[in-house]
């Protein structure tokens, strides 16, 4: 361009307008790239709702549980990676209730997830963190948990106990909208009132 | 010849006349104070974990399968591992230490005033990335407490409305905690946050560089938007001294003695953990956060359950928006911690209830006792002159983990109350009732006692008062 003065607003130096169409090509490569790199970084939620983790898992015989017991069984998490180790080895409590009728709970305390420990002698699991205890039918009995244990869908066939199972269970964003039974208006204790 | 060389480099790197000139700027003379040392004593520790951190990943495996042993390895097979992990994890200890006892020292000097806001603001960011670093820290140590503190989290996480589920599997890397888990804590501890301290530390040391470090605060000395800049001046060309050496030499002898001081813990207490390894499978573990969240601990143990999820999901968002705001709302008038007596008040508020919840986080009186009913027997001078009956109740109360929660001689579990006088506070009729139906947070036991079982407990439990005391009685019944 030649260095007239009748240059004026709407008009663009050959200068210019290279470098805005510069960060324009730019713009549109670094849009071009964010979507890949999106969908690699968010892979972990997409995934979970195109086929899911979730899936049927046997943890064997029912013969293993006596009818009236709770005992701990062990499966492998249905999704493994190579550099997994143990971590995929996943406990969940089994109580054979009666039949062909069972409760399978996780281990994570509804509360913030440590692992309850069953007492069968009180009939109670506790947990060691923050004190949760709940019941052998896995309801609450005490202790900060919103809700009861978290329970595993089961089924039986063939004699043995198959779970649905994949994925880590939290409380979730309703654990604080459940109605908490007798959590209130109760007496603090027998005598002390 | 040396000269000629340093002359050579600066030519090309033009470095030595802004070196000189931050290192030759008048400070306040009253600056060169021992308060002023815990800003570069951060810095120290930071390079130290820079350092550290370096050599320990020359032999730690971030994979969830070998995590755990390459910490074995450098713990007992490799020379002086022990040493470098107990110095990476004693720097963290005292790095977060000093970031919040420097915080307190800048909020109790007023010098997060204008016009040093944004020096605060970064130093915030500061503060949540050392905080950040310290739990990612925790998890990189792949033991049992860190797999079920990565539970924790991902159960805190679970509970944002709507995005819950999402930002767990996002935090975890997939559905559960495994490989993917550890391999991106390793990514934020080792390359993400740790680039992001570096360019804020930069620019933070920068800032204080530029805008001259706060001088020592004099009631009666206000601060004014129109004013404050000539008068800091004024006062460095008045009663000001050039930053090295006049100041610089407390911040040295501070900062080694605080690197002396890392050292020596680490010699004598050597390395954290790591705890059991990280195999799900092994439920009998009791987890415990690092020294440092311990007090969030105790605060999500007794916090009422329905005020659990707000606390958690607002709590923190309005603590950083407090502070990043306090330099807005409070940016101009008097530095002196002499005439803020709610600054002080607020401090003091702090420190006693982290403290008190860091206390009370390590005996954690809110948690059974796991092991109390097998382990801690009833002492000895309970049982003595007892009947056959009460002793078995005595007998019934061990096998049925009443012990996990109830002390008795000061042995057991103090989630519940002690029992060494209920018998003074409860009748045998509300004994009863308490162990069938439990109540006032203790389970019912209506279902796990046959009829005897009770009627011998609650006799077990009628002798517990002091010899000479009568237990209570219900007079209604003519008891």
């Amino acid at each position: 361009m030649t260095s007239d003065t009748t240059t004026n607003d709407t008009t663009i130096s050959r200068r210019g307008m290279f470098m805005k169409l510069g960060l324009l090509l730019n713009g549109v490569v670094a849009a071009a790239l964010a979507v890949p790199i999106g969908r690699f970084l968010l892979s972990s939620i997409t995934r979970a709702r195109a086929d899911g983790y979730l899936d049927w898992i046997s943890l064997g015989s029912v013969s293993q549980f006596p009818e009236g017991e709770t005992r701990l069984a062990t499966f492998r998490n249905p999704l493994v990676m190579p550099t997994d180790g143990k971590t995929v080895d996943t406990p969940c409590w089994v109580r054979h209730v009666e039949g062909d009728q069972f409760q399978v709970f996780a281990v994570n305390c509804a509360h913030l997830g440590c692992p309850v420990r069953w007492f069968p002698q009180s009939g109670l699991f506790m947990c060691p963190c923050h004190g949760g205890a709940y019941y052998r039918d896995g309801a609450r009995a005490s202790g900060p948990p919103e809700r009861g244990l978290f329970e595993y869908s089961y089924k039986v066939e063939n004699g043995l106990i198959t779970i649905k199972a994949g994925e880590m269970p939290t409380p979730g964003p309703g654990a604080s909208l459940m109605h908490i039974k007798g959590i209130r208006n109760e007496p603090r204790c027998g005598g002390c009132a | 010849m040396i000269r000629r060389i340093g002359q050579w480099f600066d030519q090309r790197l033009q470095l030595a006349a802004p070196i000189r000139e931050a290192s030759e700027h008048r400070v306040p003379r009253n600056t060169a104070s021992w308060w002023y040392v815990f800003g570069s004593a951060a810095l120290i520790v930071f390079c130290l974990q820079l350092v550290t951190g370096i050599l320990l990943a020359l032999t730690y495996v971030p994979s969830a399968g070998e995590a755990w042993n390459s910490l074995q390895a450098l713990n007992h097979d490799i020379t002086l591992g022990w040493f470098i992990r107990a110095l990476h994890g004693w720097g963290s200890n005292f790095m977060v230490a000093i970031v919040l006892i420097h915080m307190m020292q800048v909020f109790l000097f007023g010098a997060y005033k204008f016009p040093r806001e944004l020096t605060w603001i970064i130093g915030i960011f500061l503060l949540l990335m050392t905080l950040g670093m310290a739990f990612s820290g925790q998890v990189l140590r792949f033991d049992q407490d860190a797999y079920w503190g990565l539970g924790i989290g991902a159960s805190i996480a679970s509970r944002v409305p709507g995005a819950g589920p999402a930002i767990v599997k996002l935090m975890l890397g997939g559905p559960i905690i495994a490989g993917a888990t550890l391999s991106r804590f390793f990514a934020l501890h080792v390359f993400v946050i740790p680039g992001l301290l570096i360019g804020f530390v930069c620019l933070h040391v920068l800032m204080v560089f530029k805008l001259g470090i706060n001088e020592w605060p004099m009631p009666g000395r206000v601060v004014r938007r129109a004013t404050y800049l000539d008068e800091y001046h004024g006062l460095t060309k008045k009663d000001g001294a050039p930053f090295v050496p006049y100041a610089i030499w407390k911040d040295m002898f501070f900062a080694a003695f605080i690197l002396l001081a890392v050292a020596a813990c680490a010699m004598w207490f050597g390395p954290f953990g790591p705890s059991g390894r990280p195999d799900p499978t092994i439920i009998q573990t009791v987890p415990k956060p690092d020294y440092f969240f311990l007090w969030l601990y105790a605060v999500l143990s007794l916090l009422p359950p329905s005020m659990e999820t707000p606390a958690l999901l607002i709590g923190p968002v309005l603590v950083i928006l407090g502070l990043l705001l306090l330099p807005f709302l409070s940016g101009e008038g008097e530095k002196s911690w002499k005439r803020r007596p709610i600054a002080v008040l607020t401090v003091m508020l702090v420190a006693v209830a982290l403290g008190t919840f860091t206390h009370l986080a390590e005996y954690a009186p809110w948690s059974p006792k796991m092991n109390a009913w097998s382990g801690a027997p009833v002492p000895a001078e309970f049982l003595h002159a007892t009947s056959a009956l009460e002793r078995q109740g005595a007998l019934v109360f061990q096998v049925k983990q009443c012990r996990n929660c109830h002390s008795l001689g000061e042995s057991g579990g103090q989630r519940g109350p002690a029992l060494d006088s209920v018998a003074l506070r409860l009748t045998q009729d509300q004994l009863i009732r308490q162990v069938i139906q439990g109540g006032g947070n203790m389970p019912a036991y209506g279902k796990n006692l046959s009829p005897p079982e009770t009627t011998a407990l609650v006799a077990f439990l009628e002798t517990l008062h002091p010899a000479g005391q009568a237990p209570a009685r219900n007079f209604a019944l003519g008891q």
